[in-house]
């Protein structure tokens, strides 16, 4: 059985009532729910407060590039098919310096897991304005006040054909663990944005502010409605939690031939015959 | 003996390469050697599009000028190559369409046909202007029109019998009216047929490293990388290989290094353009010692530059890429057989030393073709270094996958085996991959992975040298250049002029006892590169303290000729 002491790694650094320490909590329990140990699952992480967790979470992991998790999850997803990928991003790090990959991963449905822990600021680099700030909201990049307006990960996520859609709030525990498992369980894309809030930067959207806004999607929503989920989605008055929207169809690696069977990566490497290939360049 | 040049030219989408590959391996196949080069603007339909191919009973290496026949498909190929037609060459033109003047081609034979006419008499299609003219070039030579048969069957088997028959019937009618109404001086004797295959060096490398056991290729198109692409995905997934045409070049670089560290044999190819996108990615496989192995297919020119012609400017690039340092092993082919061997052993040497390989190759490398025997695939070996096996990586305890080792080699897990959950890490890291500032491990994990590279610098493949021991005269080089100037060697030689040459094949880390006793054993010695600035000029003086004062550069897209090399030569020896 899967406890929480396997996860244990190195000293936690974040500061005292992060966001992120509710992800991390929840990732664990998720972990154990889904009865995967620290060598069966492969985290990939950005760069930013939330690729710390790297350090604070024990299980296969690479913190690659800033922006740049989604490609290296998505191979390793590709050449073994069967070890269970998350990727944990920031919302700078997906959304704006890795916006492309973003996209592109919602379009290819891989069975992969995106994380985006959203404080709508630029954390380790203390404190900017990020893809999801809102419009007006003043920081050291922008002392003036953010003049766009802010993307949403959702709406992105939707529209560019990820098949699973929901959204957490890090205060919301076991609500976000649930969702977490949801999101692993689902075959194919799964993006759960998750609302974390920065203490130290962000003191507009603080967990007061949030608490004002949560509120849980409720059993009404038909979560196959994808016009219901571009609702929800764009509500901002009221900011919803739990699943917006859930659909059925091949991942990526269901749909490559060359998948069948055994992952790449526990075939025997061994030379190749090119005979075939020689005779017709003959 | 038999040295012809024929070349093909017309607006694109007029078929020409094809014609180009159906003419080269008619020659082949008739048991003579053939070179293709193509030339072609960045566009897809007009401008103008030429293929050359050289027909030798000779060993050879590129191409080299005059032209003999000259097929000109549009007005605009007869009066861009009429400078680099020999004495005497023919050329095929539609005399329907084309009045030329008589006097104005003296010394040159006009083969005139009337293609539409023969188009209507033989109920073709008009876009077989090519094959006609194919056929007719064919008959010129006095090659048997059953190996151009046989040969739109091997090539059109798969669309049917139908467009094999009209192609036939297109060369034929070409054929028969080529016989009818002209001559030609030089013809292909009936020689011994061989086994050989015509490859180019963008299927050379794709297939070297299909036979080293590559298992992640992804790509983003560009010239003249596209190329490598091409041919991984029509023949690598029916050896289980997966190829992703990615998002972006940042995206193709970041997935090369997660399939490496994922734990499959991991590689992709760019041009420079593309290759500045994935600098970042370089220096993180290199910090995270993740086996990956990056293909720069070089253009000329910054930015899109001179996008379909060839160049050897990216020295510099690709030893620069990604900040600071950390080992990087930058290897250049030399020419289409070298693509086939760098296209597995750079496999290998990723994984053995647990880091990216960056390869050099060229437009004039990847999109030439050449006949040569069958690539050796029996050669091949597959080493993975300390790669754990599942059963080693179970039984590891406290696993610490950047172990500070002697040789600075560390045994390597993948995600998912038992027992070895760890961080493979962008920052600097201690031994069990946790980012760590400690000036300690910095150093640690620095002066390792140091280790390893100059371990590598003991096996390193060395520069080749070719010609005379005891020449009057010395070229250094590398890259494609080695084609021409293998060929200007051997005419050289013939007018007793002594010569050698050195091709640097490891560009780092760099083989400089090597190179500086060949510098300081030459008599006269000079230094011939594709690019501005002498790069390799710069790498010699750097590592060696010597500098080759003469030198032949070129960087305007096109290719070293023999001819121009052999002069430079001549005038050093005067």
């Amino acid at each position: 059985m899967v406890s929480m002491g396997d996860f244990n790694k190195l000293q936690n650094t974040w500061c005292p009532a992060c966001g992120n320490f509710g992800i991390w909590t929840a990732v664990k329990k998720a972990l154990i729910k889904l009865n995967l140990g620290p060598d069966d699952v492969l985290f990939v992480y950005g760069i930013g407060c939330h690729g710390h967790m790297s350090d604070f979470l024990k299980t296969y992991s690479f913190e690659g590039l800033h922006g740049r998790a989604l490609p290296v999850a998505a191979a390793a997803k590709m050449v073994n098919k069967d070890l269970p990928v998350v990727v944990s991003a920031g919302d700078g790090d997906c959304l704006g310096e890795g916006g492309n990959h973003f996209l592109h991963a919602c379009r290819a449905n891989q069975d992969i897991t995106l994380l985006i822990h959203d404080n709508q600021t630029y954390g380790l680099t203390t404190g900017q304005t990020s893809p999801t700030s809102l419009k007006g909201y003043k920081t050291k990049s922008t002392p003036g006040g953010v003049i766009e307006v802010p993307a949403n990960p959702l709406l992105l996520a939707l529209s560019a054909g990820a098949t699973f859609v929901a959204r957490g709030f890090s205060q919301d525990l076991l609500g976000l663990s649930e969702l977490m498992v949801k999101a692993m369980q689902h075959r194919g894309f799964s993006v759960l944005n998750i609302y974390q809030p920065c203490v130290t930067f962000n003191k507009l959207n603080t967990y007061d502010w949030f608490k004002e806004r949560v509120v849980k999607i409720d059993d009404s929503h038909n979560t196959a409605d994808k016009f219901s989920a571009i609702k929800l989605a764009m509500q901002t008055d009221k900011l919803a939690i739990g699943v917006l929207y859930e659909e059925k169809r091949p991942s990526y690696e269901d749909e490559l031939p060359q998948l069948e069977g055994t992952p790449i990566v526990k075939r025997p490497a061994a030379a190749r015959d090119i005979s075939a290939e020689l005779k017709s360049l003959q | 003996m038999i040295d012809i040049q024929w070349k093909i030219g017309g607006e694109a989408g007029f078929g020409i390469m094809t014609t180009g590959l159906l003419f080269a391996k008619s020659c082949m196949r008739a048991g003579f050697n053939a070179f293709n080069y193509s030339e072609y603007p960045s566009l897809i339909r007009g401008g103008h599009n030429t293929v050359q191919t050289r027909v030798s009973d000779n060993k050879i290496y590129c191409q080299v000028r005059p032209v003999d026949i000259l097929v000109a498909l549009n007005k605009n190929t007869i009066d861009r190559h009429k400078e680099e037609l020999a004495d005497g060459a023919a050329v095929i033109y539609d005399k329907e369409a084309l009045e030329l003047n008589p006097d104005e081609f003296k010394r040159y034979r006009l083969c005139g046909m009337p293609w539409a006419q023969i188009i209507k008499e033989n109920e073709l299609l008009d876009v077989m202007k090519n094959n006609i003219a194919l056929g007719a070039s064919l008959a010129l030579l006095d090659i048997d029109l059953n190996v151009l048969f046989t040969l739109i069957e091997d090539t059109f088997g798969q669309k049917g019998k139908a467009v094999a028959d009209a192609n036939k019937k297109a060369a034929k009618a070409g054929y028969d009216y080529a016989k009818q109404n002209f001559s030609f001086e030089k013809k292909l004797p009936k020689v011994k047929p061989h086994q050989k295959i015509f490859a180019s060096g963008a299927e050379a490398l794709a297939l070297g490293a299909i036979a080293g056991g590559v298992q992640f290729y992804a790509g983003y198109p560009m010239t003249p990388s596209t190329g490598v692409l091409h041919y991984m995905v029509k023949e690598g997934p029916k050896h289980g290989v997966v190829v992703k045409h990615a998002e972006d070049e940042i995206s193709v670089a970041n997935m090369t290094v997660g399939a490496g560290f994922a734990g499959a044999r991991s590689m992709c190819a760019t041009s420079g353009g593309g290759f500045c996108l994935m600098t970042e990615a370089v220096g993180l496989a290199g910090v995270s010692e993740t086996p990956v192995v990056i293909v720069n297919v070089m253009r000329p020119g910054p930015a899109t530059g001179i996008p379909t012609w060839t160049g050897q400017g990216d020295i510099r690039l690709v030893r620069g890429a990604g900040q600071d340092d950390f080992p990087r092993i930058i290897l250049a082919a030399g020419d289409i057989e070298e693509s086939f061997e760098w296209g597995w052993k750079t496999l290998n040497l990723a994984e053995r030393f647990q880091t990216v390989v960056l390869l050099l190759s060229d437009k004039y490398i990847a999109e030439s073709n050449i006949s040569i025997p069958p690539f050796d695939a029996s050669k091949v070996k597959i080493e993975r270094g300390k790669l754990l096996t599942d059963e080693k990586a179970a039984k590891q305890v406290d696993y610490k996958r950047y172990k500070i080792t002697e040789d600075g080699l560390s045994e390597r897990a993948i995600p998912g085996q038992k027992g070895c959950a760890f961080l493979g890490n962008s920052y600097e890291h201690d031994e069990v991959g946790s980012e760590s500032e400690s000036a300690k491990d910095a150093m640690e994990q620095r002066t390792k992975r140091a280790r390893k590279f100059a371990l590598f610098a003991k096996e390193m493949p060395l520069p080749k040298v070719y010609g005379d021991k005891d020449a009057t005269i010395s070229i250094m080089m590398w890259g494609s250049t080695k084609m021409p100037v293998l060929q200007a060697i051997e005419w050289l030689q013939k007018e007793g002029i002594k010569v050698n040459a050195m091709q640097v094949i490891c560009l780092n880390p760099f083989p400089s006892e090597q190179v500086s006793k060949f510098i300081k054993a030459a008599k006269k010695i000079i230094l011939i590169e594709g690019n501005e600035t002498a790069q390799l000029g710069s790498l010699i003086a750097e590592h060696t303290c010597l500098d080759i004062k003469e030198k032949y550069l070129k960087y305007d897209g096109r290719p070293f000729y023999p001819e121009d090399i052999v002069e430079k030569v001549k005038q050093l020896v005067k």
